[in-house]
């Protein structure tokens, strides 16, 4: 891959304040090999973006607005004070939920675009392994959590709390497997993962919980305050009836 | 007078948070240099300076400014859109 030094000051690695996979980590051929596994997701991804917008006038500003959402939260570093570390949520399991997985990838990659293009967050030779592991691994993992938790009757604030929280754990776990791969040499891969996945673990941990918390709040506020979206989105069918019987209870009207 | 009773507790909670954050004697590394970096300079693959090199002085602060009034204003704009304030004529009215 072509390397461009388009704008860089200095030559020398420097402690970068980025979350994701830090440029320059992953040699050519890994690098190479999980932009190839990416790219068909994200044109699934812009395919579905394209004739769910066609069909549903609303799904451009949602995804505006998710859009956002991820691209800030993602690069919102929240100190987690038990281990004196920081780390950022994904939101990946949230606009999985609400967008399905592929056009969360789309939005993911251009999250992390920008990031790596403005704020020395990532990398650009970087994009395909971090767009893996957050918008492929994180956002299939919070969509399948969060329908197959549906389908089985686990209600639906749960079920976003665990989207929300596995989303996060799994792309921290294929984000060990990548460094893994990568960086093993002659050793251990076992080995490595386990080593690379024990030390995530004191900051994501408690970082999934948190994001857990965040998108079953930010599903509640969706259910709650607009419940026709949730079933125009295809995300519940029996939303609006659960948002009147909440309502209903506190003697508010439902809107 | 419940609403600046939140208000002040907010506030406070705040300040206090980050009191007791910032008299940690934690360095509050992220993730990439207390995970990342460290296994991948052990493996020889020390990171390199990004190619668009924002991480200098107080310029990444900026940019981190200016990608949180974007991002803030993106979403404020389509969160106006989908989420309309509620009148109370509205509210007043039975549920569809």
């Amino acid at each position: 891959m072509m390397m461009v030094h388009v704008f860089s000051f200095t030559g020398k690695g420097l402690p970068l304040l980025a979350m994701h996979i830090s440029e320059g980590i992953l040699p050519p051929g890994w690098a190479g090999f999980w932009f190839l596994l990416a790219l068909p997701f994200v044109a699934w991804g812009l395919r579905d973006l394209k004739v769910l917008s066609a069909r549903e006038p609303f799904y451009k500003p949602m995804v505006g607005l998710i859009g956002a959402a991820v691209f800030v939260i993602s690069c919102m570093p929240i100190p987690v004070p038990s281990v004196g570390t920081c780390s950022h949520p994904c939101g990946t399991g949230l606009a999985a939920i609400l967008l399905g997985a592929p056009i969360t990838v789309v939005i993911t990659s251009v999250a992390l675009t920008l990031q790596a293009l403005f704020l020395s967050h990532g990398g650009l030779t970087t994009l395909g392994a971090d767009i893996f592991s957050m918008g492929i691994v994180g956002g299939f993992t919070g969509w399948g959590v969060f329908r197959l938790s549906r389908r089985v009757g686990i209600p639906a604030l749960t079920a976003a709390f665990l989207a929300g929280m596995l989303s996060d754990w799994a792309t921290y776990s294929t984000t060990s497997l990548e460094l893994a791969s990568a960086l093993h040499g002659t050793g251990s891969f076992p080995q490595m993962f386990t080593a690379i996945f024990i030390s995530f673990i004191p900051t994501q941990l408690p970082l999934g919980i948190f994001e857990g918390f965040l998108t079953a709040g930010v599903y509640r506020f969706i259910a709650v305050r607009r419940p026709s979206l949730l079933t125009c989105l295809g995300v519940e069918v029996q939303a609006y009836r659960s948002a009147k019987t909440v309502n209903s209870d506190k003697g508010e009207v439902a809107i | 007078m419940k609403n600046s009773l939140l208000i002040v507790g907010l506030i406070l909670i705040s300040v206090i948070s980050t009191w007791f954050l910032a008299r940690n004697p934690a360095t509050w590394s992220g993730v990439d240099e207390t995970v990342v970096e460290k296994f991948a300079e052990e493996a020889g693959r020390p990171p390199m300076a990004p190619y668009i090199n924002t991480d200098q002085g107080d310029l990444l602060l900026f940019f981190f400014l200016l990608a949180g009034i974007a991002g803030g204003a993106v979403g404020g704009y389509y969160f106006r859109e989908l989420f309309p304030p509620i009148s109370k004529e509205s509210a007043k009215k039975a549920p569809q």
